[in-house]
This record gives C-alpha cells, structure tokens and sequence, in this order.
C-alpha cells in the first residue's frame, strides 16, 4: 500500500477571525487588532501547531462587504495594518512557520514587492511567501489616481465586458509575478564574492539585467536584493474560476481554491492541472489547496450553535466564498481526509473566531490528524519550500549563463 | 548669561553602499542577513540611542556602464527590515528612507502608519526625491520627472501623506462588543486631494496611528531641500559635520523656520558623522589611517577621480601621480545611481586643486583621494570623542549627530561601550529612556 502523501496545513489570518460577527465573541481580543502583540500570538500559536504556514488578508481599500468600494457599514471590523509589515514583525519571534502576506497587484510596483518579499525570506531566515491578488477597479484604483478602472459589482460578474476585464487584471498580474520572480533569480547565488585581491565585492556577470518589457510596466533590474535564502520565495494564488487558476498555474507554488464537496474538488484539481500542463508546468509541484471556514467544537451540536448564534448576532447567516464547515475536529478531519484523495494536497483554514477556532485548528485538528498519522509531529524542514516538498529551484539566469558558456 | 544645556540627540545609520563601509576586513560581517541589521539595532538601544536609520536604494549604481563592484552591492527593503527590527527592540525608533518619486502616497502612507503601530510609535520617514530616468528604469512611472519639479513633488507627496495619516482621528472605533457597533461613524478615513501631481480620493484604511504621523527627516541641501525642511520637516540629516560648516548650516535652517511659523526646537538638525576610537588620541588617529586606505583602494581610487574627470581613467595608475589630461565637460556619462556626482560643480578647477595638493605634498593619485574625500568626523580617545561632540552640541554646530560606522556589524559597539557613559555622566545624554516614542526621544510635539 502506498503511504498517504503528507497532508499540508495553513492558516488564514484576518482580524478577529472570519465571521463578520467574530469581533464580538468574549475572548476576541477586538482591541488589539492593530497591535504587534496580538499577531504574534496568533502566529505563535499557529506554529506551536506545526501548520505549514499562515496567510495575512490585505486590501488597499477599507474592508467591505461589495467588491466595488467601501460598504459604510460600522458594524463589521474595519481597519487593517500592511500584512508584509505584519509578517515582517512577526517572523524574528518565529522560527518555523511560514509567512504568507497578501499583496495586490495592481497599482502597487513589482520592484518594490519583490524586495519586500526577498528581505522577508532574509528575516526570517527563508519561511516567507506571498499571496498574490490581482488588482480590482472602481473605489481602489481612486486611492492611487493613476489610472481608471470601471468598478465591479458582484451582479456584474457574468457580463462580457467585465469578463474581459477581470482577464485584464490577472494577465497584468501574471506579468507581475514575472517580474517579481526574475528580480528574485537576478542574483546569483554566488555573486557576493569579497574578493580582497581584486578589490571586488561582486561578480558583476553574475547580476542580470531582467530587462522585461510588458503592457503595464517595464522593469530593466538587477534587484537590489541578493537572491532570497529559498531562491524563490512561495506564491500562492486564491482562485474561485479559470482565470485565475490560470495565474496560479502559469506563476503559483500554492493554488487556493474553493469547491463545495469532493466532486468538486476532484474537477476543480483537473482543470488546475490542465491549465498547469498548457502553462509548461506538467512537470513541477503545484499544490492543490482547498480553502474552509471552520467552526469547531466538542460537539456537532455545540459547533452548530457556535455558528447560529454568531449568524444571529451578524443578522444574517455569513456569506462566503469558501464552504463553512461546523463541527467536531474528528469530522472535520474525516472531511480533510476524503477530500485529499480528490486530489488536494493541503488546506487554508479560515477560523470563523480568534482565538476559538483558531485553537480548535491548531489543538483540536492537529492532535486528531497526529493520531491519525496524517499530520506532522515536529516540523522536518527549516525553509517553506522545504516543508511543502519543494526543491530549492535553479537561477534561471545562470542556468543560461552555464548554457551559453556550454555553448562556445 | 548661561544658556540650559542641551541634551545630545544620538542615531546609528546602518553603514550602506559607499566605499565607507568596509567590508574586506576579517571583522566584517553580512550586509544582507537580519542578524547583523538586528546587532546594530540592539547596540543602539543598549546606548539609549534616539533612533536606528536605514537608507535605501532603487537601482545598483553603475560606473562606466557596469554595475560597480568595488564596494557593497545589494540591501534590503526599508519597510521590511524596520517592522522586523521592531521585534528586537523596545524603545529605540526606526527611521528608513523612502522615496517620494519612484512611490505612490496612498502606499506609503499605509506602510509607514502601519510600521508605526506595529512598533508602538516609533517610525520615521526620511523624505528624498528624485529624478533620473536611471532609477526610473525599475519602475511602472519611469523617470518622467525634470528636475525642477522634484521638491516639488516630495512637498505634495508629504502633504498629501498628512491628510492621510489625519484621515483618521483616533476616536473612530468603538468596539462595543454589546450593542455591535464597530466604528462610530460609517466614512473614517474618507479623503480627497486633487492637486497638479496627486488626484485621489477615498477612504484610508489605517486607524491612527501611536505618533499620528511619523517623524519627518529631510536630507537634501539645495535651498531648495533647505526649504523643504524648514517648511516641512521634524529633522534634517545633514552632511556639515566639521565645526564650522555645521554652526553655519545650523544657523542657516533654524533661521529659515520663522516664516514658516514654527520655533528653532520644532526641527532637530543631525549631521551625519563618522568616528575612529583608540585608547588615546595618537592611536586613534593610527586606526583611522588604516581604516581611510581601506575604504579607498587604488581600484576605488580610480573611480572617485573617474566620476570627477567624467572620463575613462582606467590606464592610470593609482599609485602614480594625478592625471595630467583634462575633465570632460558636460553632462556625466561615467556614473550612475549615485548623488554625490553632483558635487562636482567646476571639475577643471577641482582637477587643478588635486594635481596641486599632489605636487606639494608628493602625494599619488590614491593618496590624494584619501585626503580629499573626507576623514573620519571624530577621532581620539572616548574623552576626546565625548567632548568634541558635546562642544559640536553645546555651541550649535548641530543638535547631536547620526553616527556611521564603518564595519557591520560591530562598528558601533566601542562607541555604545566607551563614548556614551562619558556623556552620561556629564548630564548630557539619556541615561535611560524617559519616553516610548520617538517624538518623546527628539523632544517633538504630538501632531494635532
């Protein structure tokens, strides 16, 4: 019998959790949300977890509920800090765990983000990826004046034009990861050199002009950051359709999707993989990671009333993208378990409450899994990449280098 | 009559990527890992330093259309590397250098209001400009800007950061976790600025933050950069660190801040300066002589006398005497990426001066460098290091100073250990930290 393949674990991190009415639980620490304390508690307790690794939501606008702007509403958590910043503060107080902020790619520079993100695998000592969003129109794109970008309203999703649009932004963000992925290779590893002889501290042929050329930017490099201790830092990709599983098997190390029961999973893994193959990918690791809200409790009863009273207090029940499960770890990891063999390799689990959930994932689930043995017991691997089984990948650049030496 | 005496405004600026930083010396350690970033940081706050100062870069610079690797190549993220110094440290600030040209208000604003709340009211921004197309090759904006229009720029770019940072009151959440009510009012944050270079509008979507805006430095020189920090600015990072020019420079920009409104104390004036220690002053001085050839090989020397001759002078020997041919006049072509370029305003008569300090004093092209390109601030023992900079101090050639060290990232630590008890027990420098905010530590007022 063939061992079961390792089972991966994130964690989604966002204000007081995901339920909008999570703020309000007793134990929600609703005034600390802005303060470094409170993250890095919650990633402590993520990695005393042995989870793979936690996202950090952003957004360049003011949370809301519409896709096309500000909501006005006042009795949702609003406010949020930089999720880079956040994960950088974190991670000298972490050691294991990796860091995955949100970064939108429209209106934001490449250059600066591939910096960011390449210092944040130096802080923390190679644990740092990046979720990519593509950029949205209307109310964000007012906030850099730059350009105009109509809005999009959640009624208009199905309308050509807006289908044409949306194609738009992920192909602009395809471009972005190019140019934050060449930055990162454009280093090689060994172009410090503190040659005392010569009076050289670099091997200048060993930096390289990335020299892209694109609809939306150019960007001629080097970095200015040597090459990332993983070389190149993870991107995840959150995807619900084509499009942007598209971007996410073209560019991404980590797809988040999310499918309603294993069936689901099982199509939504084929369609990934296909994008993957006719992205030239077939032979690389992308991971399949399904996105859940969880509520967990002792009971299934109990979870359920969790959630019913937190609907009641929202005043409606949660509207979501991902499917809301609630219930005891054992039948969540049951459901984590069945849906693995459609062909996911890993999970985002969104905590409907902090710290509740939360503990319930990282306590209750991954004791469960552990005595299943589906789940680590101590971390293996001291970078990302190696947790999820992914190769420290060759410099592009100097794999042309070698090639064209080879070649005279 | 007697004025009060001054207390002593101390920062250590991580050493960069002019040839300064030494980096060939066995003690040297990594200019990228965060270890010797958080060593330095530690260092400072250990000394009770007011604040740790991080520079920036956009573009490697390039001489004679290669990327120079002669000295330090490669640094980190400002934004990154601050949030994460913030961990290790408890009080000292964290100042980093972003750019106004090559970023877009709305970003920054968020990043620094962020970083400030993550470190519990420590940030601060050191606003510089700039033009080039060079740079601008890295990014989606390019290098559209003339150079005319570039204070201009920082000037709307920093206001328009302040009605973003004061978008947000700070009474705006309630969080009452019975009645459900999360925000007091349902536009915080709303703004809208149009003027000829921003037009944006919406709603921040940072709560304010512990300084309400984080302090203000300013490094630019021209009148024009003088302006903008007499108008603008919390400090100035200035580069006149020997008596004379500093009482001058002193003088000058805390005259300027009358008609703007504001008081001498509104605007800490910190030159940036390096130091040389040795148990007495005749050992110290034998120290700065090695460090001074260190940081100028003969390749480096070359380079220097390239980017003032704006030609090719790669034939020419180092230890020989100084060229003979002529500056190129013009537009410089050799190099790119760097500011001090433009220090050079009349290259032929600055040759002549070199070729005639060579002649006189029987000096080679190297040696010459190395007198001219600056020694190091302060030199001698920790009393006459101590007393030097608290004269500087006392009689207004500065209101304390940046400190540079020359190695990462032990180069501060003699400093920390030996200079700042003396002014500790002369009363003029914080024994321990009265305050949590860099406002608190440079004496500034809460923004309204």
């Amino acid at each position: 019998m063939t061992p079961r393949p390792p089972l991966h674990l994130a964690l989604a991190l966002d204000g007081a959790g995901w339920h909008p009415a999570a703020w309000r639980e007793p134990r929600a620490r609703t005034a600390e949300l802005l303060d470094a304390r409170y993250w890095t508690d919650l990633v402590q307790e993520a990695e005393r977890g042995l989870l793979d690794f936690v996202t950090i939501e952003d957004s360049l606008g003011l949370q809301s509920d519409r896709l096309d702007g500000p909501d006005a509403r006042t009795d949702r958590v609003r406010g949020r800090l930089d999720a880079v910043l956040i994960a950088a503060r974190v991670a000298p107080l972490t050691s294991r765990i990796g860091l995955v902020p949100s970064i939108i790619a429209g209106h934001t520079e490449p250059f600066h983000i591939s910096k960011a993100i390449a210092t944040l695998d130096y802080v923390s000592s190679g644990r740092a990826g990046v979720r990519v969003r593509a950029g949205s129109g209307g109310a964000e794109a007012d906030l850099f004046g730059r350009r105009q970008i109509p809005g999009i309203t959640a009624a208009d999703l199905d309308r050509p034009e807006v289908v044409a649009l949306i194609t738009e932004l992920f192909d602009e963000a395809a471009d972005y990861v190019e140019v934050v992925r060449r930055l990162w290779d454009s280093w090689e590893d060994d172009a410090e050199i503190r040659d005392v002889a010569t009076g050289r501290f670099v091997d200048r042929d060993k930096l390289h002009y990335i020299d892209f050329e694109g609809r939306w930017f150019s960007v001629r490099g080097p970095s200015i950051v040597p090459r990332p201790p993983q070389g190149q830092p993870l991107v995840t990709v959150l995807g619900h359709g084509t499009v942007p599983y598209r971007l996410g098997a073209r560019q991404g190390d980590v797809v988040y999707v999310t499918p309603r029961d294993a069936d689901d999973a099982r199509r939504i893994v084929e369609e990934v993989r296909a994008e993957q193959a006719a992205a030239g990918r077939g032979d690389e690791t992308v991971h399949v990671f399904a996105d859940l809200v969880v509520h967990l409790a002792d009971s299934t009863a109990q979870a359920a009333d969790n959630r019913a009273r937190l609907d009641e207090r929202a005043g409606a029940p949660q509207g979501s993208d991902a499917l809301i499960v609630a219930g005891t770890p054992g039948e969540l990891a049951d459901l984590l378990l069945d849906w693995q063999a459609a062909g996911l390799s890993g999970y985002r689990l969104r905590p409907a409450t902090i710290p509740h959930d939360l503990e319930g994932i990282t306590r209750g689930l991954v004791g469960e899994l552990q005595s299943r043995g589906a789940f680590r017991t101590a971390y293996e691997a001291a970078t990302l990449r190696g947790l999820l089984g992914l190769p420290r990948p060759a410099n592009r650049y100097a794999a042309a280098a070698a090639g064209s030496t080879a070649a005279v | 009559m007697s004025r009060p005496t001054k207390q002593i405004h101390l920062a250590a600026h991580f050493p960069g990527v002019n040839n300064t930083t030494v980096w060939s010396d066995p003690a040297a350690g990594s200019q990228i890992e965060f270890s010797s970033f958080a060593h330095l940081a530690r260092a400072a706050e250990r000394a009770k330093f007011d604040f740790f100062f991080l520079a920036e870069g956009l573009r490697l610079r390039e001489q004679n259309g290669r990327i120079h690797d002669l000295d330090v190549v490669g640094r980190p993220d400002t934004f990154t590397v601050l949030a994460a110094l913030a961990a290790v440290t408890e009080r000292l600030g964290l100042a980093g250098t972003i750019n106004s040209t090559f970023n877009e208000p709305y970003e920054v604003a968020r990043q620094f209001a962020s970083l400030d709340h993550l470190s519990a009211g420590r940030a601060a921004w050191n606003v510089v400009t700039s033009w080039d197309a060079f740079t601008g090759e890295n990014f989606r904006r390019g290098g559209y800007l003339a150079e005319q229009d570039r204070y201009e720029r920082a000037r709307r770019f920093l206001h328009t950061a302040w009605e973003l940072f004061d978008s947000w009151r700070g009474d705006e959440i309630v969080a009452d976790k019975d009645t459900g009510q999360f925000l007091g009012e349902p536009r915080p944050g709303a703004f809208a600025h149009h003027d000829s270079f921003f037009d944006i509008s919406g709603q921040f979507n940072v709560p304010r933050s512990p300084q309400g805006r984080p302090v203000i430095f300013q490094a630019g020189d021209s009148d024009a950069g003088r302006e903008f920090a007499a108008s603008s600015a919390d400090a100035i990072f200035s580069r006149h660190s020997t008596f004379e020019d500093g009482q001058a420079f002193y003088a000058d920009i805390k005259g300027r801040l009358a008609k703007f409104g504001r008081r001498p104390d509104q605007l800490v004036v910190l030159p940036a300066a390096t130091f040389v220690l040795g148990d007495t002053d005749a050992e110290a001085r034998e120290r700065a002589e090695v460090i001074r050839h260190q940081q100028v090989s003969g390749a480096t020397a070359i380079l220097f006398a390239e980017q003032l001759w704006n030609r090719d002078l790669s034939a020419y020997d180092p230890d020989g005497p100084v060229p003979e041919v002529d500056p190129l006049p013009g537009e410089n072509t050799i190099s790119k990426g760097r500011a001090s370029v433009r220090m050079f305003d009349d290259r032929l008569a600055t040759a002549r001066r070199w070729r005639e300090l060579g002649e006189a004093k029987k000096l080679s092209l190297r040696e010459v460098v190395i007198e001219v390109t600056g020694r190091q601030s302060f030199i001698g023992s920790a009393a006459t290091v101590a007393e030097t900079i608290n004269r500087f101090v006392q009689e207004d050639a500065s209101d304390g100073f940046i400190l540079v060290p020359h190695i990462v990232p032990g180069g501060l630590d003699e400093f920390a250990d030996q200079v700042v008890p003396l002014l500790q027990e002369r009363g003029v420098f914080r024994a321990e930290y009265t305050g949590t905010t860099l406002r608190e530590h440079l004496g500034l007022e809460l923004p309204g």
